[in-house]
């Protein structure tokens, strides 16, 4: 069978690989912020919970979260439908990581910065908002596509809980056809084809962070 | 293999208790898979790492185009790659093997950015030194620029093995029985995920919270006298 | 000038070196002989520094032909007619070594390992040898104390000298300096010029050093070369060259920098 036949099929997997990695990077970037200002802004308990957050959402392994909200929540009483589940766990998981980007860029910008924004008494939100911020976001920037990527890779997970996804699609025919060969190459030229463009994506977006960005960077003199 | 098993579902502690001994048969099986994984994304990523380096163009291209596409590709899809393709040009390994594979494949493209990443960070009057000292390239790698090297590169490589671990369940898709596998298999016997679940879930971030003490202590104690880090 | 025109050590015939479309060094002609101590002055960007980083096969150059104690930097039978292979260069780097000017000592090796390390695996000597050669060139430098320190743990010039130290533990015949004391505090300066002063003395080495301490070039050279736009514009004696400049531009140069 002339692999070309399997490109219609694998076209709706990839369509659908695409939202849930782009609903996951969205829900997961709001995550992030979240809890990464939480981290730094919170105080004592605030701060802590959010720590709970990374610290389980990193350290669990998302195959088991994934599972985990799939089969076990299910049964003492929660559900949704599995691609919203796939959603919202893939996010909080990806969230995790982010929380700790927002966290390391927030908490590297300079002292003197945050000294100059209060000798102007800027209320604490101010700084946060109006000086801390935009300077942080900026350096979270490369990470940010980096983990972009990895939602991407990850997002091929939700196959497991029989989401019709990319590779869930690839599975079903190679099911059908046993033409492994084939099948799984293109499959990994389509993932490898969506980050690129997601990689590019990233790469307007940073630029857009960017604008108006005039401290001098590395390898910039 | 769990037939005959009768696990005692009346409370969670009850059901915890009988199903944990093989829980850790499983996590034996996660461990050696990350470990096996781990030897193997090593090596290869300082192969691909010298390759990328290689003064031939056709092959440091060659290996940069490699290392980008196993780094942009899920992990999952390359695994049924091994494991449905590699037969069909006769190469048949055991699960286990094919597991650990693409997990070394895949986190070998990381690791060879990181002792990129390492050797570069090398001052350049180092590699000078050494020519005028005459030592040959092999003698400049193995004393002068590894060394200097590895101080900085142990502490990524540590956060990617910690990674590592977490992605072995990924394997049990390939009918690898471990920890994961065995805790959907004895949900699946049961009709009751929760504390498989929840029970798997807890022995991954105890592992993760262990390597992550484990990393910061090895990270104080090695040899870096000198070396300026940054 | 003693007893410096006897046979060459070092022979530049036409050589051209270029860095992508700027040509560094232009048909470049240049001869030191045995024992002879030659100091290269000249405004930065002149070519003098890229003069010693041929020499110690550091950058390749690309048209003429250069010879070190009668090795040819390029094979008979190589691959190319400017490219030699490792193994040649090899033989020609056991005469030649090299002091930089930012030191370039190994961070993770104590001051004993730095000297120590290519005599035992370059030139095989034993563990016990070295070490006692190193100590006394330690010494020599006025550093044996701190042979279990690391560079970190010394100033700039400790650190010269022992990378001086480190040179000469592989017995050159032609030593290079490369802006040996550019890089050091004013106050540090001195403690290295007089480590090379000492060496001056020695009969058997040849020396070419770079330097911007005109002074001190006076002072230890057989001869002085002006560089200027990648060709040696005059030369001769200190006294020649520092007493009366023939070229214009070799005053302009002397007045910029005594000023």
């Amino acid at each position: 069978m002339d692999w070309t036949a399997y490109l219609p099929m694998l076209w709706k997997g990839a369509v659908v690989t695409m939202t849930i990695t782009l609903a996951a990077i969205a829900v997961g970037a709001a995550l992030a912020f979240f809890f990464g200002i939480l981290r730094v802004e919170g105080g004592a308990i605030l701060s802590t919970i959010a720590l709970c957050y990374t610290e389980v959402f990193r350290g669990t392994s998302l195959f088991v979260q994934l599972f985990w909200f799939y089969y076990a929540l299910p049964l003492v009483g929660i559900s949704f439908d599995p691609i919203t589940t796939g959603i919202l766990v893939l996010a909080a998981h990806v969230g995790g990581y982010g929380a700790e980007i927002v966290r390391g860029a927030l908490s590297s910008v300079s002292p003197q910065q945050l000294e100059a924004a209060r000798a102007l008494n800027f209320s604490r939100y101010q700084t946060l908002f109006r000086i801390s911020l935009p300077q942080a976001v900026v350096e979270m920037m490369p990470a940010f596509g980096n983990l972009a990527i990895e939602t991407l890779k990850l997002s091929s997970l939700v196959s497991l809980i029989s989401i019709a996804d990319l590779t869930f699609s690839a599975q079903s025919i190679r099911n059908l056809t046993l033409d492994s060969t084939s099948i799984y190459s293109v499959t990994l030229v389509c993932y490898f084809t969506m980050s690129l463009v997601l990689m590019m994506a990233m790469k307007v977006v940073e630029r857009f962070v960017r604008r108006g960005d005039v401290m001098p960077r590395p390898g910039q003199s | 293999m769990m037939y005959g098993y009768e696990w005692d579902t009346t409370t969670w502690l009850t059901y915890t208790i009988s199903i944990l001994p093989i829980i850790l048969i499983g996590l034996t099986v996660t461990l050696k898979a990350a470990v096996a994984g781990f030897a193997i994304a090593l090596s290869l990523g300082l192969a691909f790492a010298l390759l990328r380096r290689s003064r031939v163009t056709a092959i440091s291209w060659t290996t940069a185009f490699v290392v980008e596409f196993l780094r942009d590709t899920p992990l999952l899809v390359q695994l049924f790659f091994l494991y449905y393709v590699l037969p069909e040009f006769g190469i048949v390994l055991p699960a286990f093997l094919t597991g650990a594979l693409a997990l070394g494949l895949q986190y070998a493209a990381y690791t060879s950015e990181v002792y990129r990443g390492g050797i570069e960070a090398v001052q350049r009057g180092q590699w000078e030194a050494a020519t005028a000292l005459n030592l040959t390239r092999m003698q400049t790698y193995r004393d002068i620029i590894i060394p200097q090297a590895v101080p900085r590169i142990v502490p990524a490589m540590g956060n990617y093995l910690v990674a590592m671990i977490k992605e072995t369940p990924v394997l049990s898709v390939v009918t690898v029985l471990e920890m994961m596998g065995l805790a959907t298999m004895i949900g699946e016997r049961t009709f009751e995920y929760l504390v498989p679940l929840t029970l798997v879930g807890l022995i991954f971030l105890l592992l993760t919270l262990i390597c992550s003490a484990g990393l910061h202590r090895l990270q104080k104690a090695l040899p870096k006298a000198g070396i300026p880090m940054r | 000038m003693t007893d410096a025109i006897n046979e060459p050590i070092i022979e530049f015939s036409n050589v051209t070196k270029r860095f992508g479309i700027l040509t560094v060094l232009d048909q470049f002609n240049f001869s030191v002989a045995k024992g002879e101590k030659v100091t290269l002055i000249g405004p930065s960007g002149s070519g003098k520094s890229t003069v010693l980083r041929i020499l110690m096969t550091l950058e390749p150059f690309q048209e003429g032909s250069l010879r070190l104690a009668n090795i040819s930097y390029h094979e008979e039978r190589g691959k190319g007619p400017f490219q030699a292979s490792e193994r040649h260069l090899r033989e020609i780097r056991k005469h030649v070594g090299m002091v930089f000017q930012s030191f370039n000592l190994f961070p993770h090796m104590t001051v004993l390992r730095n000297v120590v390390e290519a005599p035992v695996r370059v030139l095989g000597m034993g563990r016990a040898d070295a070490e006692a050669r190193a100590i006394e060139l330690l010494d020599m430098v006025g550093l044996a104390d701190k042979k279990d320190h690391y560079p970190v743990q010394l100033s700039g010039g400790q650190q010269q000298r022992v990378a001086i130290a480190r040179a000469l533990a592989m017995r050159p015949r032609v030593l290079l300096f490369d802006e040996p004391t550019s890089a050091l505090d004013p106050q540090l300066v001195g403690e290295v010029l007089s480590v090379i002063r000492s060496l001056a003395h020695e009969h058997d080495l040849t020396m070419l050093l770079v330097t911007h301490e005109m002074r001190f070039a006076r002072e230890v050279s057989d001869r002085v070369c002006f560089f200027d736009k990648g060709r040696i514009c005059e030369q001769g004696s200190p006294e020649e060259i520092f007493g009366a400049p023939r070229e214009e531009r070799t005053r302009e140069f002397l007045s910029s920098v005594l000023a």
